[in-house]
């Protein structure tokens, strides 16, 4: 090759380059703007369905068991894309420039999504009016911290679950009754803790009884000293953990296989596990438990916001209400389900707590994103940040 | 059918655009590579830059949106959070490199064997047999196998049950970093076998014989004659194994039990907060291994066995 051809080639080699390097800072600095535009209060009707719904799920929460139906009268074909983890469900709605990226219609967040997607803007806010049932959800879900902000819904509330304590019945005994057990030294090398950040809030929710001159009232809103002396628990109890489990099917594998017989996981591993027949039991301490509570949320950028307020219309109805929860093995917000649930399973309303007086949601403490500010004015809480790099120094 | 004319006028159009081709060999080397180099510059290497760049932003702490300003906030903060601040990062960047190292090395000692006896001992038959036992758990899913190596390692698992029937204990190594090891050295394996194969096979015989007839004994012949020039095809088995247990996020999730964490996993989390921006700037951190690695490599011949 002759010097000038070299000269050529060199040159086309820089230009691609330059041009590469425009598209990928083009494409970076356009997702900055995608978010600022302002909220809108929604429509004032349901218009025809756009033949298509996209959706981010928890596996199952869109089982053709009750979708197909949804598909039939309305014509809103659903392709669906399960999610693992909150992470992952924030992730792929911020991925695209965030809103959904143009593609995603709903996301089923959890208490420690809801916010991050509200705050990041990739939400938007919904026209309850517009959902019949929401008129019958148990009051604290109508309105509740993790999905409506300064009065403004970005999601209709759909079904809540606790976190429980499971243990190994053959291995384990007697059965614990306290969350102590999590940090019990006794159970060192057999304890599974789930690997997110929100179960600080876990750690803060158990020293709010053992250890209340650290005036804890509420286990999302820590203060520095309160933050610390929580961390400090998380890292004692880091030694007795066998397992950080990621998503809940690895831990339910540690409790199958005899890895772990104690620890934090979800209603729907214990009916799994038993279903297998696994000796296993679900205990919630008195004083209570942490929860999740999911939401169906609006994505920004919604392609097909008609099928979006259909399908949140349609699950909401008790019927439906009813399959999912014993679906997914949790409890949904439209107490006029708990029929329904015993049609299909007789005890069931009560066995997932539906017929609870309003009193006992007070013992179950929803997952809510950490913000600085903790409703004091101070701004002196941790936020999300904080909670992520503490978590990360105590699992390591 | 078209028309003679017709035919003619684009016979001409031809023949002038060879012509105009052959006059210019630049234009015709262009036209040959503008679609490799385009993919290779705009999809290629444009990810990775967009990736870098955001390494020198930061996201907002309340809305979590990224912020375009430059900053070197992600590697150094007055909070003391920055990747060179916290020990954690540092402790699992170490725990990263290690285990990449210790599987490195685990399949050079496991492969070498196999590739040489592949390579100049066994028939074309067996051969052919050992390419095919070797590559076959390249055809079952990744996923898949990590899976089956963790029923094996669980505590009611295969391994146990073998060791408690000939009367020994337990051996414990589920979720631990035991078991990583484990997994990756097997999963890793084929990737060092081939490379360390095709360099074997390439030492012609009279290499063995004038070495034998110089007196050289098996040890002698062994080193140096055999390493040496099996070098070049370690090294490049190196580059896959190291690297690909250095990007590994889905192994220390699976297998992995408290104190497992990859530089992968510190990524993947940051990402789903999200907060794009420190995930890009752990992940320089095994780009910059990589190429200290490579540049390595590159002396001890890698290059030469791909």
């Amino acid at each position: 090759m002759n010097r000038a051809r070299r000269r050529y080639l060199a040159w086309a080699v820089f230009a691609l380059l330059t041009g590469a390097l425009a598209v990928a800072a083009a494409g970076c600095g356009g997702s900055s703007k995608s978010s600022k535009s302002t909220t809108t209060s929604g429509p004032s009707s349901i218009g025809k369905g756009e033949g298509a719904l996209n959706l981010i799920e928890w596996p199952y929460y869109s089982d053709p068991k009750f979708a197909n139906k949804f598909e039939q009268q309305t014509g809103c074909r659903i392709h669906r894309k399960d999610a693992g983890s909150s992470n992952q469900m924030v992730a792929l709605m911020r991925a695209g420039g965030g809103g959904g990226g143009g593609q995603w219609d709903l996301v089923s967040a959890s208490g420690d999504a809801s916010l991050r997607l509200i705050r990041g803007g990739d939400v938007k806010q919904v026209n309850v009016g517009l959902i019949p049932s929401w008129n019958d959800f148990i009051p604290i879900f109508k309105s509740p911290a993790h999905n409506t902000v300064d009065g403004k819904h970005y999601g209709v509330s759909l079904q809540w679950g606790p976190n429980v304590l499971l243990y190994n019945t053959t291995k384990i005994k007697p059965g614990p009754t306290s969350w102590t057990a999590l940090y019990d030294p006794k159970y060192k090398g057999q304890i599974t803790i789930p690997n997110n950040p929100i179960q600080i809030a876990d750690a803060a929710f158990y020293l709010m009884h053992s250890q209340p001159d650290l005036g804890i009232k509420d286990p999302y809103e820590l203060n520095k000293k309160q933050f610390d002396a929580t961390i400090s628990a998380l890292k004692q109890q880091r030694k007795l953990v066998k397992l950080y489990w990621n998503y809940d099917t690895d831990g339910r594998a540690a409790f199958a296989n005899g890895d772990v017989s104690l620890g934090a996981i979800w209603p729907v591993d214990t009916l799994a596990l038993q279903a297998k027949g696994v000796p296993v039991k679900e205990v919630i301490p008195s004083v209570g438990a942490t929860g999740w509570a999911d939401t169906w949320m609006l994505a920004k950028k919604a392609p097909h916001p008609n099928c979006a307020y259909l399908w949140m219309k349609y699950v909401t109805q008790p019927q439906v209400e009813a399959q999912q929860a014993l679906i997914f093995g949790e409890t949904p917000v439209n107490p006029k389900a708990c029929p329904f649930m015993n049609k299909i399973e007789a005890g069931s309303c009560a066995k997932y707590h539906l017929n609870e007086p309003l009193n006992y949601y007070d013992t179950i403490k929803f997952w809510k994103t950490p913000i600085a500010d903790c409703g004091d004015g101070k701004n002196d809480c941790m936020n999300y940040n904080a909670w992520q790099t503490a978590w990360t120094q105590v699992t390591g | 059918m078209t028309e003679p004319g017709e035919a003619g006028a684009l016979r001409g159009a031809r023949l002038s655009l060879s012509a105009a081709l052959w006059r210019r060999p630049w234009l015709k080397l262009a036209l040959l590579l503008a679609a490799p180099v385009l993919a290779f510059a705009v999809v290629y290497l444009g990810a990775l830059v967009s990736l870098f760049i955001s390494a020198f932003w930061e996201v907002d702490a309340f809305t979590a949106q990224v912020i375009h300003h430059w900053t070197l906030d992600n590697f150094y903060n007055a909070q003391h959070t920055g990747l060179l601040q916290e020990k954690v990062y540092r402790d699992i960047a170490i725990r990263t490199l290690w285990m990449a190292a210790a599987v490195t090395l685990t399949d050079i000692v496991l492969a070498f064997p196999l590739a040489y006896f592949m390579a100049r001992i066994a028939s074309r038959r067996l051969r052919a047999v050992l390419f095919v036992a070797v590559l076959l758990p390249l055809w079952s899913s990744y996923l898949v196998r990590i899976y089956a190596w963790r029923t094996i390692l669980a505590k009611d698992g295969a391994l146990n049950w073998a060791l408690n029937g000939v009367g020994l204990p337990d051996a414990g190594l589920a979720y631990t970093n035991t078991a990583m090891w484990i997994v990756f050295s097997y999963v890793w394996l084929p990737f060092m076998v081939l490379p360390v194969y095709a360099a074997l096979e390439r030492i012609p015989d009279s290499y063995f014989e004038a070495s034998a007839d110089l007196g050289g004994r098996a040890w002698r012949t062994f080193r140096s004659v055999i390493v040496p020039l099996a070098l070049p095809g370690i090294a490049a088995g190196s580059i896959f194994t190291f690297s690909l247990t250095l990007g590994d996020f889905i192994t220390p999730a699976l297998v992995g039990g408290a104190g497992s964490n990859f530089i992968g996993n510190i990524v993947e989390e940051q990402i789903g907060q999200p907060n794009v921006p420190f995930a890009a700037a752990f992940a320089t951190v095994p780009v910059l291994v990589m190429a200290v690695y490579i540049a390595v490599a590159r002396r001890l011949g890698a290059f030469e066995a791909l």
